[in-house]
């Protein structure tokens, strides 16, 4: 199983990403944005945390346009797999391959701590591995966290089942509690919460394991 | 040939930088201030001289960049 991750100037979580990924089973290769084409035979690409291009404009904008990113467009078009974590998930809807925006805390500051989620839905590859309205802690770091949605697209992920967590105390004004979602397809995961800092003991706690385990036993058996 | 770009959030979004300004206003004794509503100018120095073609051109960069339409508008003049 082949996964990628991507690397903007100013991301900062792509190692701890790829290490996750690594731990999981996976091959992992390194891209650079100015790439204009994945490794041959990637089955997921992640986008990772950080502040890709110092957040100039918009968080994710200009990561959004890169020539990396039309390729990563195209793979998901393809059905391929998608990994967007904070910066990650800011890119996929800047990208418009996940809908609705994240927009700055309603708090106005920087939120930087544990959180506990609720898992929505287990009917994905990301989330198999854990149970339908388990609680797991896993932590935020963002500033522009708040996802904005209009009703009817709150209402059709919701019944559509494609909100995969939600926050219990909500940290940033999030829609409807959300921390995270799927596109239609269920191959394109986009969360603000960052698993891949809850991955092994040392992180002081490893809720965010399952996600990557899953997601690489599924897809190594496809 | 100048372009000016206004980048505002739709209305309808709430605009939590924006109540803030409001707050910190109110706390400095101005009164009446109802909502405030924060945004970008963006201005740009293009090449070309028709103000047409400019425009065309601008409004094709909004919608690929400078505003993210899902929750702003944008208004251009060109100067």
């Amino acid at each position: 199983m082949k996964a990628a991750v991507l690397v903007f100037p100013g991301s900062n979580c792509d190692r701890d990403l790829a290490v996750a990924f690594r731990n999981a089973g996976a091959e992992v290769s390194m891209v650079w944005h100015k790439d204009d084409a994945l490794p041959e035979g990637v089955d997921v690409v992640g986008i990772p945390g950080g502040f890709s291009f110092g957040d100039y404009l918009r968080c994710g904008a200009i990561a959004a346009r890169s020539p990396i990113t039309r390729a990563v467009i195209e793979h998901t078009h393809r059905g391929g797999y998608a990994l967007g974590i904070c910066n990650g998930f800011q890119v996929l809807t800047e990208t418009g391959i996940l809908p609705g925006a994240l927009m700055r805390n309603a708090g106005l500051k920087f939120v930087c701590k544990p959180v506990d989620l609720t898992v929505e839905t287990v009917d994905s590859a990301f989330t198999a591995g854990y149970a339908k309205g388990q609680g797991i802690t896993i932590p935020i770091a963002h500033h522009d966290g708040n996802y904005v949605a209009d009703a009817d697209l709150v209402a059709r992920l919701r019944d559509e089942d494609r909100i995969t967590f939600t926050y219990r105390d909500n940290p940033n004004g999030s829609v409807a509690d959300i921390a995270g979602i799927l596109s239609e397809n269920r191959r394109v995961l986009g969360l603000m919460p960052h698993p891949e800092r809850a991955a092994e003991p040392a992180h002081g706690g490893t809720d965010g394991a399952a996600l990557f385990r899953s997601l690489v036993g599924a897809l190594a058996l496809a | 040939m100048k372009a000016r770009v206004h980048v505002m959030l739709k209305d309808g979004v709430l605009d939590p930088q924006g109540q803030a300004v409001a707050h910190a206003l109110g706390a400095l004794g101005f009164e009446g201030v109802g909502e405030v509503r924060q945004g970008k100018v963006i201005d740009l120095d293009l090449a070309g001289t028709d103000r047409a073609a400019a425009e065309a051109q601008v409004r094709e960069m909004c919608e690929k960049l400078l505003a993210n339409t899902v929750i702003e508008r944008y208004d251009i003049e060109i100067g």
